[in-house]
Protein backbone atom coordinates (compact mmCIF):
# COMPACT_ATOMS: atom_id res chain seq x y z
CA UNK A 1 0.00 0.00 0.00
CA UNK A 2 1.34 4.13 -0.53
CA UNK A 3 1.90 5.50 2.39
CA UNK A 4 -0.71 7.71 4.65
CA UNK A 5 -1.16 8.85 7.84
CA UNK A 6 -3.35 7.28 10.17
CA UNK A 7 -5.46 9.66 12.63
CA UNK A 8 -7.38 7.55 15.36
CA UNK A 9 -9.88 10.05 16.70
CA UNK A 10 -11.81 9.64 19.85
CA UNK A 11 -15.12 11.25 19.40
CA UNK A 12 -17.34 12.65 16.21
CA UNK A 13 -15.46 16.35 17.08
CA UNK A 14 -12.45 15.44 16.48
CA UNK A 15 -13.04 13.74 13.37
CA UNK A 16 -14.54 16.28 12.16
CA UNK A 17 -11.97 18.63 13.01
CA UNK A 18 -9.92 16.26 11.21
CA UNK A 19 -12.12 16.05 8.18
CA UNK A 20 -11.94 20.28 7.97
CA UNK A 21 -8.23 20.23 7.55
CA UNK A 22 -7.06 20.14 3.69
CA UNK A 23 -5.40 16.99 1.46
CA UNK A 24 -6.80 13.77 0.42
CA UNK A 25 -8.38 12.08 3.43
CA UNK A 26 -10.09 8.84 3.33
CA UNK A 27 -12.32 7.77 6.39
CA UNK A 28 -11.98 4.04 6.93
CA UNK A 29 -14.33 1.41 9.27
CA UNK A 30 -13.95 -1.94 8.52
CA UNK A 31 -11.55 -1.41 5.19
CA UNK A 32 -13.15 -3.87 3.45
CA UNK A 33 -13.97 -2.09 0.61
CA UNK A 34 -10.88 0.61 1.35
CA UNK A 35 -8.30 -1.61 1.80
CA UNK A 36 -8.50 -3.21 -1.70
CA UNK A 37 -8.94 0.20 -3.42
CA UNK A 38 -5.85 1.41 -1.94
CA UNK A 39 -3.54 -1.38 -2.27
CA UNK A 40 -4.61 -1.42 -6.23
CA UNK A 41 -3.61 1.98 -6.22
CA UNK A 42 -7.25 3.12 -7.22
CA UNK A 43 -7.49 5.82 -4.04
CA UNK A 44 -3.97 7.37 -2.71
CA UNK A 45 -5.18 9.23 0.31
CA UNK A 46 -2.76 11.02 2.04
CA UNK A 47 -4.78 10.17 5.29
CA UNK A 48 -6.90 8.03 6.79
CA UNK A 49 -8.79 8.75 9.60
CA UNK A 50 -9.88 5.63 11.59
CA UNK A 51 -13.36 5.55 13.16
CA UNK A 52 -12.83 2.11 15.71
CA UNK A 53 -12.31 4.37 18.65
CA UNK A 54 -15.22 6.84 18.09
CA UNK A 55 -18.17 5.00 20.00
CA UNK A 56 -20.79 6.75 18.85
CA UNK A 57 -20.48 5.27 15.37
CA UNK A 58 -20.62 2.20 16.81
CA UNK A 59 -24.01 2.36 18.35
CA UNK A 60 -27.09 -0.39 18.17
CA UNK A 61 -29.88 0.05 20.06
CA UNK A 62 -33.84 0.53 20.04
CA UNK A 63 -34.58 4.49 19.58
CA UNK A 64 -37.01 5.25 22.43
CA UNK A 65 -39.39 3.13 21.12
CA UNK A 66 -39.58 4.81 17.90
CA UNK A 67 -37.33 2.10 16.45
CA UNK A 68 -33.60 1.99 16.20
CA UNK A 69 -30.64 3.70 15.61
CA UNK A 70 -27.98 1.75 13.71
CA UNK A 71 -24.33 2.94 14.04
CA UNK A 72 -22.64 3.57 10.60
CA UNK A 73 -19.81 1.32 12.14
CA UNK A 74 -21.94 -1.74 12.56
CA UNK A 75 -20.72 -4.54 10.93
CA UNK A 76 -22.52 -6.88 8.83
CA UNK A 77 -21.98 -9.75 10.81
CA UNK A 78 -23.60 -7.68 13.85
CA UNK A 79 -27.05 -7.08 11.57
CA UNK A 80 -27.00 -10.73 11.12
CA UNK A 81 -26.95 -12.29 14.42
CA UNK A 82 -28.33 -9.58 16.70
CA UNK A 83 -31.97 -11.29 17.90
CA UNK A 84 -33.69 -7.68 17.69
CA UNK A 85 -32.40 -6.74 14.16
CA UNK A 86 -33.47 -10.79 12.98
CA UNK A 87 -37.14 -9.80 14.54
CA UNK A 88 -37.93 -6.34 13.39
CA UNK A 89 -36.48 -5.74 10.29
CA UNK A 90 -35.41 -9.10 8.83
CA UNK A 91 -34.14 -8.01 5.43
CA UNK A 92 -31.66 -6.09 7.06
CA UNK A 93 -30.72 -9.14 8.52
CA UNK A 94 -30.40 -11.01 5.68
CA UNK A 95 -28.69 -8.36 3.98
CA UNK A 96 -25.79 -8.50 5.90
CA UNK A 97 -25.89 -12.37 6.33
CA UNK A 98 -24.97 -12.00 2.32
CA UNK A 99 -22.18 -9.93 2.06
CA UNK A 100 -18.57 -11.37 1.66
CA UNK A 101 -17.92 -14.16 4.16
CA UNK A 102 -18.10 -14.48 7.97
CA UNK A 103 -14.33 -13.31 7.91
CA UNK A 104 -15.22 -9.98 5.85
CA UNK A 105 -18.87 -9.55 7.66
CA UNK A 106 -16.90 -9.60 10.89
CA UNK A 107 -15.16 -5.79 9.54
CA UNK A 108 -17.29 -4.90 6.73
CA UNK A 109 -19.98 -2.44 8.04
CA UNK A 110 -23.41 -0.85 6.89
CA UNK A 111 -22.07 2.78 6.93
CA UNK A 112 -19.14 1.29 4.93
CA UNK A 113 -21.25 -0.72 2.27
CA UNK A 114 -23.79 2.37 2.08
CA UNK A 115 -20.60 4.89 1.85
CA UNK A 116 -18.85 2.64 -1.23
CA UNK A 117 -22.18 3.04 -3.18
CA UNK A 118 -21.62 0.42 -5.55
CA UNK A 119 -25.27 -0.03 -7.24
CA UNK A 120 -25.21 -3.74 -6.08
CA UNK A 121 -24.65 -2.65 -2.22
CA UNK A 122 -26.56 -5.12 -0.38
CA UNK A 123 -27.53 -3.32 2.61
CA UNK A 124 -28.79 -0.55 0.87
CA UNK A 125 -31.92 -2.05 -0.27
CA UNK A 126 -33.76 -2.94 2.75
CA UNK A 127 -32.60 0.51 4.37
CA UNK A 128 -34.77 2.14 1.71
CA UNK A 129 -37.61 -0.09 1.71
CA UNK A 130 -37.56 0.41 6.04
CA UNK A 131 -37.71 4.34 5.31
CA UNK A 132 -34.41 4.57 7.08
CA UNK A 133 -32.74 7.53 7.78
CA UNK A 134 -29.04 8.34 7.70
CA UNK A 135 -27.89 11.13 10.32
CA UNK A 136 -24.82 12.63 9.16
CA UNK A 137 -22.57 15.23 11.41
CA UNK A 138 -20.58 18.20 9.46
CA UNK A 139 -19.29 21.40 10.46
CA UNK A 140 -22.65 23.14 10.92
CA UNK A 141 -24.45 20.39 12.78
CA UNK A 142 -26.14 17.59 11.86
CA UNK A 143 -28.72 17.07 9.18
CA UNK A 144 -30.87 13.59 8.36
CA UNK A 145 -31.08 12.55 4.93
CA UNK A 146 -34.04 9.93 3.99
CA UNK A 147 -32.18 6.67 2.36
CA UNK A 148 -34.08 6.94 -0.58
CA UNK A 149 -32.34 9.98 -1.10
CA UNK A 150 -28.32 9.44 -0.24
CA UNK A 151 -27.54 7.64 -3.30
CA UNK A 152 -26.46 10.46 -6.12
CA UNK A 153 -25.19 7.97 -8.77
CA UNK A 154 -22.69 5.19 -9.43
CA UNK A 155 -20.06 5.53 -6.03
CA UNK A 156 -21.61 9.04 -5.79
CA UNK A 157 -23.36 10.57 -2.21
CA UNK A 158 -24.94 13.25 -0.43
CA UNK A 159 -21.83 13.24 1.87
CA UNK A 160 -19.70 16.30 1.68
CA UNK A 161 -16.00 15.65 1.94
CA UNK A 162 -16.39 17.17 5.53
CA UNK A 163 -18.93 15.26 6.82
CA UNK A 164 -19.39 12.11 8.61
CA UNK A 165 -21.98 9.32 8.49
CA UNK A 166 -22.86 8.65 12.38
CA UNK A 167 -25.88 6.30 11.84
CA UNK A 168 -29.09 4.91 10.14
CA UNK A 169 -32.31 5.87 12.16
CA UNK A 170 -34.91 3.34 11.03
CA UNK A 171 -38.10 3.51 12.10
CA UNK A 172 -40.15 0.48 13.70
CA UNK A 173 -42.29 -1.05 10.79
CA UNK A 174 -45.34 -1.40 13.33
CA UNK A 175 -47.51 -4.11 13.88
CA UNK A 176 -48.29 -6.73 10.79
CA UNK A 177 -45.11 -6.01 9.03
CA UNK A 178 -42.75 -8.07 7.17
CA UNK A 179 -39.86 -7.63 4.96
CA UNK A 180 -37.22 -9.79 2.79
CA UNK A 181 -34.27 -9.46 0.52
CA UNK A 182 -33.00 -11.41 -1.77
CA UNK A 183 -30.46 -11.37 -4.50
CA UNK A 184 -29.06 -13.71 -7.36
CA UNK A 185 -25.68 -14.54 -7.48
CA UNK A 186 -24.44 -17.42 -9.43
CA UNK A 187 -22.74 -18.73 -6.59
CA UNK A 188 -24.15 -19.00 -2.92
CA UNK A 189 -20.97 -17.67 -1.09
CA UNK A 190 -18.86 -14.33 -1.45
CA UNK A 191 -20.46 -12.99 -4.99
CA UNK A 192 -22.07 -9.48 -5.91
CA UNK A 193 -26.00 -9.20 -6.63
CA UNK A 194 -26.78 -9.57 -10.48
CA UNK A 195 -29.81 -8.18 -8.78
CA UNK A 196 -31.08 -7.51 -5.70
CA UNK A 197 -34.56 -6.59 -4.19
CA UNK A 198 -36.09 -5.69 -0.58
CA UNK A 199 -39.60 -5.77 0.07
CA UNK A 200 -41.61 -4.92 3.00
CA UNK A 201 -44.96 -4.68 3.89
CA UNK A 202 -47.33 -3.56 6.41
CA UNK A 203 -51.18 -4.86 6.99
CA UNK A 204 -53.76 -3.96 9.38
CA UNK A 205 -57.06 -6.08 8.55
CA UNK A 206 -55.75 -7.89 5.60
CA UNK A 207 -55.25 -4.50 4.00
CA UNK A 208 -51.62 -3.69 2.44
CA UNK A 209 -51.83 -0.22 4.01
CA UNK A 210 -47.83 0.26 2.98
CA UNK A 211 -45.74 -1.10 0.95
CA UNK A 212 -42.15 -0.46 -0.06
CA UNK A 213 -40.02 -2.36 -2.66
CA UNK A 214 -36.41 -1.26 -3.56
CA UNK A 215 -33.95 -2.60 -6.08
CA UNK A 216 -30.09 -3.39 -6.09
CA UNK A 217 -27.45 -3.44 -9.19
CA UNK A 218 -30.60 -2.24 -11.63
CA UNK A 219 -29.50 1.15 -11.95
CA UNK A 220 -27.02 3.59 -10.84
CA UNK A 221 -28.25 3.60 -7.78
CA UNK A 222 -31.01 1.65 -5.29
CA UNK A 223 -34.14 2.40 -7.17
CA UNK A 224 -38.28 2.05 -5.64
CA UNK A 225 -40.51 0.10 -7.43
CA UNK A 226 -42.89 3.14 -7.07
CA UNK A 227 -45.73 2.02 -9.44
CA UNK A 228 -45.68 -1.73 -8.05
CA UNK A 229 -45.75 -0.02 -4.14
CA UNK A 230 -49.16 1.74 -5.80
CA UNK A 231 -50.50 -0.87 -7.11
CA UNK A 232 -50.51 -2.73 -3.56
CA UNK A 233 -51.70 0.10 -1.11
CA UNK A 234 -55.11 -0.21 0.04
CA UNK A 235 -55.48 -3.69 -1.41
CA UNK A 236 -56.01 -7.44 -0.31
CA UNK A 237 -52.16 -9.13 -0.98
CA UNK A 238 -53.45 -11.76 -3.64
CA UNK A 239 -50.91 -13.78 -5.43
CA UNK A 240 -52.03 -12.65 -8.43
CA UNK A 241 -51.75 -8.82 -7.63
CA UNK A 242 -48.22 -9.59 -6.24
CA UNK A 243 -47.92 -11.42 -9.93
CA UNK A 244 -48.79 -7.90 -11.31
CA UNK A 245 -46.39 -6.12 -8.71
CA UNK A 246 -43.55 -8.24 -9.92
CA UNK A 247 -44.13 -7.08 -13.37
CA UNK A 248 -45.00 -3.21 -12.51
CA UNK A 249 -41.73 -3.40 -10.83
CA UNK A 250 -40.06 -4.04 -13.89
CA UNK A 251 -40.54 -0.30 -15.08
CA UNK A 252 -38.18 0.94 -12.34
CA UNK A 253 -35.30 -1.34 -13.13
CA UNK A 254 -32.60 0.83 -15.97
CA UNK A 255 -30.13 -2.08 -16.11
CA UNK A 256 -26.91 -2.27 -18.63
CA UNK A 257 -25.33 -5.34 -19.65
CA UNK A 258 -22.12 -6.50 -18.08
CA UNK A 259 -20.20 -9.79 -17.32
CA UNK A 260 -22.83 -10.64 -14.43
CA UNK A 261 -26.04 -10.17 -16.93
CA UNK A 262 -27.64 -8.88 -20.10
CA UNK A 263 -30.47 -5.83 -19.71
CA UNK A 264 -33.03 -9.27 -20.14
CA UNK A 265 -31.87 -11.28 -18.03
CA UNK A 266 -31.56 -8.45 -15.10
CA UNK A 267 -35.29 -7.37 -16.09
CA UNK A 268 -36.39 -10.89 -15.71
CA UNK A 269 -34.52 -11.29 -12.12
CA UNK A 270 -36.64 -8.08 -11.10
CA UNK A 271 -39.92 -9.47 -11.45
CA UNK A 272 -38.96 -13.34 -10.12
CA UNK A 273 -37.00 -11.90 -7.14
CA UNK A 274 -39.87 -8.98 -6.59
CA UNK A 275 -42.36 -12.09 -6.25
CA UNK A 276 -40.43 -13.96 -4.50
CA UNK A 277 -39.52 -11.34 -1.81
CA UNK A 278 -43.31 -9.85 -1.38
CA UNK A 279 -44.41 -13.70 -1.13
CA UNK A 280 -41.92 -14.30 2.03
CA UNK A 281 -42.46 -10.31 3.48
CA UNK A 282 -46.70 -11.20 2.90
CA UNK A 283 -46.05 -14.57 5.14
CA UNK A 284 -44.04 -12.75 7.84
CA UNK A 285 -46.48 -9.63 7.76
CA UNK A 286 -49.34 -12.20 8.67
CA UNK A 287 -47.41 -14.68 11.18
CA UNK B 1 5.32 9.03 8.82
CA UNK B 2 6.72 8.05 11.64
CA UNK B 3 5.55 4.41 13.47
CA UNK B 4 3.25 4.13 16.00
CA UNK B 5 2.90 1.87 19.14
CA UNK B 6 0.81 -1.22 18.30
CA UNK B 7 -0.24 -2.25 21.98
CA UNK B 8 -2.51 -5.56 21.84
CA UNK B 9 -2.64 -9.22 23.31
CA UNK B 10 -1.24 -11.59 20.95
CA UNK B 11 -1.99 -15.24 21.44
CA UNK B 12 -2.68 -14.49 25.34
CA UNK B 13 0.29 -11.90 25.63
CA UNK B 14 0.57 -8.66 26.00
CA UNK B 15 2.71 -6.99 23.09
CA UNK B 16 3.91 -3.20 21.88
CA UNK B 17 5.55 -3.28 18.46
CA UNK B 18 6.08 -0.16 16.54
CA UNK B 19 4.27 -0.44 12.81
CA UNK B 20 3.83 1.71 10.13
CA UNK B 21 0.10 3.27 10.07
CA UNK B 22 -0.43 1.97 6.47
CA UNK B 23 0.60 -2.11 7.08
CA UNK B 24 -2.25 -4.66 7.39
CA UNK B 25 -2.35 -6.68 10.75
CA UNK B 26 -1.51 -9.51 8.52
CA UNK B 27 1.97 -7.54 7.70
CA UNK B 28 2.48 -6.83 11.44
CA UNK B 29 1.77 -10.20 12.42
CA UNK B 30 4.25 -12.11 9.74
CA UNK B 31 7.02 -9.53 9.22
CA UNK B 32 7.36 -8.00 13.24
CA UNK B 33 6.29 -10.36 15.27
CA UNK B 34 7.42 -13.71 13.19
CA UNK B 35 3.83 -15.17 13.10
CA UNK B 36 3.92 -16.74 9.52
CA UNK B 37 0.98 -19.24 10.26
CA UNK B 38 -1.40 -16.38 8.93
CA UNK B 39 -0.81 -16.43 5.10
CA UNK B 40 -1.54 -13.41 2.35
CA UNK B 41 -3.13 -15.61 -0.49
CA UNK B 42 -5.35 -13.12 -2.02
CA UNK B 43 -4.97 -10.01 0.00
CA UNK B 44 -8.67 -8.56 -1.02
CA UNK B 45 -10.59 -10.70 1.32
CA UNK B 46 -11.31 -13.53 -0.78
CA UNK B 47 -9.67 -16.44 0.20
CA UNK B 48 -9.05 -16.49 3.90
CA UNK B 49 -5.41 -17.62 4.17
CA UNK B 50 -4.80 -14.98 6.48
CA UNK B 51 -7.60 -15.59 8.93
CA UNK B 52 -7.01 -14.40 12.72
CA UNK B 53 -9.22 -14.32 15.65
CA UNK B 54 -9.82 -10.47 16.91
CA UNK B 55 -11.56 -10.74 20.01
CA UNK B 56 -12.86 -14.32 19.42
CA UNK B 57 -14.25 -13.72 15.81
CA UNK B 58 -12.81 -14.35 12.87
CA UNK B 59 -11.57 -11.75 10.99
CA UNK B 60 -9.46 -11.40 7.42
CA UNK B 61 -6.26 -9.90 8.45
CA UNK B 62 -5.11 -8.56 5.45
CA UNK B 63 -8.25 -6.29 5.07
CA UNK B 64 -7.30 -4.68 8.75
CA UNK B 65 -4.80 -1.86 9.27
CA UNK B 66 -2.72 -3.37 12.10
CA UNK B 67 -3.75 -0.23 14.23
CA UNK B 68 -7.08 -0.80 14.22
CA UNK B 69 -6.09 -4.07 16.45
CA UNK B 70 -4.94 -1.79 19.18
CA UNK B 71 -6.34 -2.96 22.65
CA UNK B 72 -8.04 -5.77 21.41
CA UNK B 73 -7.17 -9.30 21.54
CA UNK B 74 -5.64 -11.26 18.70
CA UNK B 75 -4.99 -15.13 18.10
CA UNK B 76 -3.44 -16.78 15.23
CA UNK B 77 -2.86 -20.40 14.20
CA UNK B 78 0.10 -20.46 16.29
CA UNK B 79 -2.03 -19.94 19.39
CA UNK B 80 -4.84 -22.30 18.70
CA UNK B 81 -3.18 -25.18 20.35
CA UNK B 82 0.28 -25.93 21.40
CA UNK B 83 3.16 -28.64 20.03
CA UNK B 84 2.39 -31.66 22.33
CA UNK B 85 -1.13 -30.24 23.37
CA UNK B 86 -3.21 -29.82 19.97
CA UNK B 87 -6.21 -28.20 19.55
CA UNK B 88 -9.23 -30.75 19.10
CA UNK B 89 -9.29 -29.40 15.44
CA UNK B 90 -5.71 -29.87 14.81
CA UNK B 91 -5.74 -33.41 16.25
CA UNK B 92 -8.17 -34.66 14.27
CA UNK B 93 -7.01 -32.81 11.05
CA UNK B 94 -3.27 -35.05 11.88
CA UNK B 95 -5.23 -38.03 11.97
CA UNK B 96 -7.77 -37.80 9.07
CA UNK B 97 -4.83 -36.71 7.12
CA UNK B 98 -6.53 -33.34 5.97
CA UNK B 99 -4.02 -31.35 4.48
CA UNK B 100 -1.94 -31.24 1.64
CA UNK B 101 0.34 -28.34 0.81
CA UNK B 102 -1.05 -26.76 3.89
CA UNK B 103 -1.15 -23.55 2.70
CA UNK B 104 -5.14 -22.46 3.64
CA UNK B 105 -4.88 -25.12 6.64
CA UNK B 106 -4.38 -22.21 9.52
CA UNK B 107 -7.15 -19.93 8.18
CA UNK B 108 -9.51 -22.87 7.97
CA UNK B 109 -8.71 -24.25 10.98
CA UNK B 110 -9.36 -20.55 12.72
CA UNK B 111 -12.60 -20.31 10.98
CA UNK B 112 -13.51 -23.76 12.07
CA UNK B 113 -12.64 -22.95 15.63
CA UNK B 114 -14.86 -19.84 15.45
CA UNK B 115 -17.52 -22.44 14.36
CA UNK B 116 -17.47 -25.44 16.62
CA UNK B 117 -17.05 -22.18 19.44
CA UNK B 118 -20.42 -20.49 18.41
CA UNK B 119 -22.47 -23.63 17.48
CA UNK B 120 -22.85 -26.35 19.89
CA UNK B 121 -23.61 -29.00 17.43
CA UNK B 122 -22.92 -27.87 14.02
CA UNK B 123 -24.16 -29.77 10.83
CA UNK B 124 -22.06 -30.36 7.80
CA UNK B 125 -24.27 -27.38 6.42
CA UNK B 126 -22.74 -25.14 9.48
CA UNK B 127 -19.40 -26.49 8.82
CA UNK B 128 -19.43 -25.80 4.94
CA UNK B 129 -21.34 -22.13 5.63
CA UNK B 130 -18.46 -21.52 8.35
CA UNK B 131 -15.60 -22.01 6.16
CA UNK B 132 -17.19 -20.74 2.97
CA UNK B 133 -14.32 -17.99 2.88
CA UNK B 134 -11.63 -20.15 2.60
CA UNK B 135 -10.63 -21.40 -0.54
CA UNK B 136 -8.46 -24.51 -0.99
CA UNK B 137 -7.33 -25.52 -4.30
CA UNK B 138 -5.19 -29.11 -3.38
CA UNK B 139 -6.60 -31.11 -0.20
CA UNK B 140 -10.81 -30.46 -1.28
CA UNK B 141 -13.02 -29.64 1.17
CA UNK B 142 -14.75 -33.36 2.17
CA UNK B 143 -11.77 -34.20 4.76
CA UNK B 144 -12.06 -30.79 5.89
CA UNK B 145 -15.73 -31.34 6.82
CA UNK B 146 -14.92 -34.98 8.14
CA UNK B 147 -13.01 -33.60 10.87
CA UNK B 148 -14.24 -30.37 12.03
CA UNK B 149 -17.05 -32.51 12.37
CA UNK B 150 -15.54 -35.00 14.53
CA UNK B 151 -13.50 -32.12 16.49
CA UNK B 152 -17.06 -31.21 17.20
CA UNK B 153 -18.30 -33.67 18.15
CA UNK B 154 -15.41 -34.79 20.58
CA UNK B 155 -16.13 -31.88 23.28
Amino acid sequence: MRRFDLATPHDVDDCLKLLAERGETKLVAGGTDLLPQMKNGLIRPARVIDLSGVPEVHVLAPDDGRGFRVGAAVTARQLERDPRIQSAYRSLAESGALVGSIQVRNLATVGGNICNAAPSADMAPPLVALDAEAVIAGPRGRRRVPMAAFFTGVRRTVLAPEELLLEFSVPAPGPHSGSCYLRHTPRRELDIAVVGVASQVTLANSVCTKARICLAAVAPTPVRATAAEQALEGQRLTPELIEQAATLAIEAAKPISDQRGSVEFRRHLVRVLTRRTLTTALARASA
Amino acid sequence: MAKQILSFTVNDEPVDVLVQPYVTLLDALREDLELTGPKEGCGTGDCGACTVHLDGKPVASCLMLAMQARGHAVRTIEGLGAIGALHPLQDAFVRLGVPQCGFCIPGVLMAAAAVIAETKHPTEEDIRYGIAGNLCRCTGYTKMVAAISEAAAQR
